[in-house]
C-alpha cells in the first residue's frame, strides 16, 4: 500500500488536487491539536456548570462552539447523558462515523467488524468484555450514528470529585468513557 | 445496498480487540492516505456520501481484508476513475515508475493555521429551511420501509420492517441516497428513531434496552396505535 499511496499522491499532486506539505500539516493537526482532550474539556465543563450542561444537552454544537470546539465530522453534534438509570454507548454499524472535533480520529476497534456487528445486538455482553459492567437495573441505549449526527456520551461524574477544578476533572475523563464503553 | 458494510447484528466476528497505546496511524502510508483524502475531497466534489458509496462497492472479501485507510484509498481511486479524473491503469503505471515511495515536497502548501480554520469550519450537510415539511413528530410510531435499494442508503438492514418511536427531529439534511448518485441534495428531515431491543432481536434481548438509529423521512411510514 505504501507504494500505491505514494503513486496516487504524485498523480494527484501533478493535477493540483493536493500537495505533500498540506497533507503533512493536515496529519499534524490531528496528531497534535485535535483529540479527546477537547471532549474531556466539554465533559468537565458540563460537570462543573449546570447551565452549560443544559445547553450542551439541548444543542451540543452550539454549546461546544462556545468553547471553540467545532469542525469536520462533528458539524452536528448530539451529547447523550449517562444517569443512574441509563447507560449510553455509540457505534456506527454502516461505516465508522465518529465525532472528530471532540474525540479525534477513531481507534481501530471502533471501526472493527466485531464492534460494529455486535454492540447493537448484545451491548451488555460487549461492554462487559471491554470491562464496562452495566447492572440489570440500568437501561442500555445504543446510538447507531450512521447518518449526519455525531454522538458523544456525557459520563457520570465520579463520586468524590466535588472539590476538583475543571482542569482536574478533565484529567479524569477518558476517550472510552465518552464513547460509552467505559465508566469514568 | 445490502453489502458487507451493513454488519449491525451479524454474528461470528468474535471479541472486540483493543490495542494498548494505539498510535493514531499504524504506518506512514496511512498518514498520507488520510491527508490525500481530506485535501482532495473538496477539490473534486467527493462527499462523505460518495466515499461511503464507493467503499460499499468494494467486493465483500476484499472489504473484510482491507484496513480502514486502504478502503478509503480504493474508494477515492474508484471515484476518480468514475469521474474520468484518473485513468484505470494510472496508479499501477506510476507505481511501476517508482522504486520506493517518494514524496516530492516544494516546501509550500497551505499554512497550518489556515488548515486548522478550514477543519474547524467543517462542511455541514444541514440545510435548514430546505426540503419538505416533516411527516413525523416526536412520539409518533413509525415503521422502516422494507426497501432494499441497490444504491447507497443509511437505513441499516436490521431496522427494515421494524417499528419504533420518533424521539428527536434533528432538522433538515442532505439526503445521502440521492447525493451519492449525483441526483441532487434533495434535503429532508432526519430523526432519531428508538427501537426496543426486543423488536429488533427477539425475546432474548433485555426488555429495558433500546437501539436508537438516525433515519431520514423517506425511509419511514406511519404506524397507528400506542408506542
Amino acid at each position: 500500500m505504501a507504494l500505491r499511496v505514494a503513486a496516487l499522491e504524485r498523480l494527484l499532486t501533478d493535477k493540483g488536487y493536493c500537495d505533500p506539505d498540506t497533507i503533512d500539516r493536515l496529519v499534524e493537526l490531528y496528531e497534535t491539536r485535535v483529540g479527546p482532550h477537547h471532549g474531556a474539556r466539554v465533559v468537565a465543563e458540563a460537570w462543573s456548570d449546570t447551565a452549560f450542561r443544559e445547553r450542551l444537552l439541548a444543542n451540543a454544537s452550539q454549546a461546544m462552539a462556545g468553547l471553540g470546539i467545532s469542525g469536520m465530522q462533528g458539524e452536528s453534534m448530539v451529547v447523550v447523558e449517562n444517569t443512574p438509570d441509563v447507560h449510553n454507548v455509540v457505534v456506527c454499524t454502516l461505516c465508522s462515523c465518529y465525532p472528530w472535533p471532540v474525540l479525534g480520529l477513531p481507534p481501530r476497534w471502533y471501526k472493527s467488524e466485531p464492534y460494529r456487528a455486535r454492540v447493537v445486538r448484545e451491548p451488555r455482553i460487549v461492554l462487559a468484555e471491554m470491562g464496562c459492567h452495566v447492572t440489570d437495573d440500568v437501561e442500555v441505549r445504543v446510538w447507531d450514528s450512521s447518518a449526519d449526527l455525531r454522538y458523544m456520551v456525557l459520563p457520570r461524574r465520579p463520586a468524590g470529585s466535588d472539590e476538583l477544578s475543571c482542569e482536574q476533572l478533565a484529567g479524569l475523563v477518558t476517550r472510552d468513557g465518552m464513547i460509552g464503553v467505559a465508566m469514568v | 445496498m445490502d453489502g458487507i458494510h451493513d454488519m449491525g447484528g451479524m454474528m461470528g466476528f468474535g471479541a472486540v480487540a483493543r490495542e494498548s497505546d494505539e498510535p493514531l496511524f499504524h504506518d506512514d502510508w496511512e498518514r498520507v492516505a488520510f491527508g490525500i483524502l481530506l485535501q482532495v475531497s473538496g477539490h473534486v466534489g467527493f462527499s462523505d456520501d460518495h466515499l461511503r458509496a464507493h467503499i460499499e462497492r468494494i467486493p465483500p472479501l476484499a472489504y473484510l481484508q482491507a484496513s480502514y485507510y486502504e478502503r478509503w484509498t480504493r474508494a477515492l481511486e474508484s471515484f476518480l476513475e468514475e469521474r474520468g479524473l484518473l485513468t484505470p491503469d494510472a496508479v499501477e503505471a506510476c507505481m511501476a515508475d517508482m522504486v520506493a515511495p517518494e514524496r516530492p515536497s516544494d516546501g509550500r502548501g497551505t499554512a497550518l493555521d489556515d488548515i486548522e480554520e478550514a477543519v474547524a469550519r467543517g462542511a455541514s450537510t444541514r440545510r435548514d429551511g430546505a426540503g419538505r415539511a416533516p411527516r413525523f413528530l416526536p412520539g409518533d410510531r413509525v415503521r422502516v420501509l422494507n426497501e432494499h435499494p441497490c444504491h447507497h442508503t443509511r437505513a441499516p438492514r436490521y431496522t427494515r420492517g421494524r417499528t419504533g418511536e420518533i424521539v428527536n427531529d434533528h432538522g433538515v439534511f442532505v439526503y445521502p441516497d440521492t447525493n451519492a448518485r449525483d441526483l441532487g441534495e434533495c434535503p429532508e428531515h432526519c430523526y432519531t428513531v428508538a427501537f426496543r431491543a426486543r423488536e429488533l432481536w427477539g425475546a432474548d434481548a433485555p426488555v429495558s434496552d433500546f437501539v436508537n438509529v438516525d433515519l431520514y423521512d423517506s425511509y419511514l411510514e406511519a404506524v397507528d396505535g400506542p408506542a
